[in-house]
């Protein structure tokens, strides 16, 4: 392979990767597939074939289809017209993935960003009491705020409320 | 320049405006195209472009065959978690089950896929021509026979309490295996564990905290819990009894013997039912069949009428496209 051939393709790379960073996800459009960290990597093979990683947030994440058919319709759009979407299972994803700029993001759209992640190295130790973080009200700013379930409408995200203005919020959850 | 005025990080997922005069509201979910609605199959597989190479060594009618024990551990429990939806006590734990249910449904396909990419013998046959994918052909046209959960997945919900001691028992042992299994020479089944240990947390937390709420809340609720804890006890016992294919994967260093998890399953629990007064049921464990369980195929009546239900919609379409 000639050095001009390798400066095409990393070219072709680079504008492939401009492309798939700005595909949001559809379940939190304010962010960004490469903000979210879902975004592995963006390589060009054989005859300028896109293939394009991206990794579920949760095993049932039910999101994977439609950011895989984004990314396509991007792409293509961007006049990529052999491109491929695969699945890479590890490392598994971690909330501290998402970018500083996913994080002010999410607090702009009335989001509580996620704190650091567990370590799971070890044994993990059962929690009984209601888990702690150091959560802020995204609207008023306010500390006085409750855990409402850590489940919420999608598999990320824990539902709290703040006693002060009374407005429920999401936290996206550290994993 | 801005992160507002950026074009590569505007949202591409614009609402759809259901006062447009000039189509109905539902076009703005439809995209460019319609292929959305109509997924070629390998779209839809779960392992697309995950390398599914066979360790050294390892048997891969073995490997499949332990894939289906955890793919339908985790089926089954989310079938009947997500039987609460929009019955639950509340909106909130309606959510939470729901949460819990599809997060061990990703488990499962994942893990029916590996099965059927490790041995394509274990999935059913269907006509030709059909676009079942191999990991919706495992989960709808197998027999109960062939399923291979544990039986305490399987047994009919009661109240919310059963559910909180089944979700406990389950996720503590399940979560006790995934761990083990992140160090599996199978890097899909490595991978699929560090995911699941993740949020398997999640679940125990969840269910840990139920039960101390139940065990300490009201007479009835404590009723209620230790009921439902005495009722499925009897098949506490067969979440570690060792089959032979998982000693077989387990040697290969593929998989988990169960029985090497039961004593910290057990130090959790009684941390639990400490915090909670409640004792360790004594009841003994429910027999097999001829030494056939759960892993062996050998069900409760339950098992059939929950597939009933699940499988006849796909059953009465083996062509159908989803």
């Amino acid at each position: 392979m000639t050095v001009e051939t390798l400066l095409d393709r990393e070219a072709l790379r680079e504008r492939a990767y401009a492309v798939a960073r700005g595909v949001t996800d559809p379940e939190m459009p304010m962010l960004t597939l490469e903000d979210l960290g879902v975004l592995r990597g963006v390589d060009v093979a054989g005859e300028g074939e896109v293939i394009v990683a991206i990794t579920p947030t949760y095993s049932g994440c039910p999101a994977m289809a439609t950011m895989r058919d984004d990314l396509v319709h991007r792409l293509t759009d961007a006049g990529f017209h052999d491109v491929r979407v695969k699945v890479e299972l590890a490392p598994a994803w971690s909330s501290d993935w998402i970018t500083e700029r996913g994080r002010r993001a999410l607090a702009e759209a009335g989001l509580s960003a996620p704190g650091p992640a567990p370590r799971h190295d070890g044994p993990i130790a059962l929690d009984l009491l209601p888990t702690r973080r150091a959560v802020g009200c995204p609207r008023c700013g306010s500390t006085a705020v409750e855990l409402t379930s850590e489940f919420g409408a999608t598999a990320c995200k824990a539902l709290y409320r703040c006693t002060d203005c009374l407005e429920p919020f999401e936290h996206v959850k550290e994993i | 320049m801005t992160d507002a005025t950026d074009p590569a990080h505007a949202p591409s997922h614009p609402a759809p405006d259901p006062n447009d005069a000039h189509g109905s509201i539902f076009d703005g979910l439809l995209g460019t195209d319609s292929s959305q609605w109509a997924f070629g199959t390998d779209f839809e597989d779960p392992l697309a472009g995950v390398d599914t190479t066979i360790p050294e060594g390892v048997d891969p009618g073995d490997l499949a065959t332990y894939c289906l024990m955890l793919a339908d551990d985790a089926l089954i429990a989310s079938h009947r978690l997500s039987e609460w939806c929009s019955r639950a006590p509340d909106l909130e734990e309606d959510i939470a089950l729901a949460n819990v249910a599809l997060d061990l449904l990703g488990q499962a396909r994942l893990l029916l896929a590996r099965a059927a990419a490790a041995d394509p013998a274990v999935v059913p046959a269907l006509p030709d021509g059909s676009p079942v994918p191999p990991e919706d052909a495992l989960a709808f046209f197998r027999e109960a026979g062939e399923f291979r959960n544990v039986r305490l997945t399987e047994v009919a919900n009661g109240d919310f309490a059963h559910t909180i001691a089944r979700l406990l028992v389950l996720s503590c042992a399940r979560l006790a295996v995934l761990q083990r299994l992140t160090t599996s020479r199978d890097t899909v089944l490595a991978a699929v564990a560090a995911k699941g240990v993740k949020e398997l947390a999640y679940h125990r937390d969840y269910a840990g905290r139920w039960f101390l709420t139940l065990a300490r809340g009201t007479d009835e609720s404590r009723r209620r819990l230790v009921e439902a804890l005495d009722a499925l006890w009897p098949l506490y016992a067969e979440l570690f009894a060792t089959h032979p294919v998982e000693r077989s994967v387990a040697e290969a260093g593929v998989g988990v013997d169960p029985a090497t998890v039961a004593a910290e399953v057990d130090v959790v629990l009684e941390q639990v039912f400490a915090m909670s007064g409640v004792e360790r049921p004594g009841r003994a464990p429910l027999a097999g069949v001829q030494g056939r369980t759960g892993r062996d195929g050998l069900h409760t009546e339950a098992l059939s009428r929950l597939l009933a239900e699940m499988q006849v919609v796909a059953r009465a379409h083996p062509m159908g496209r989803w």
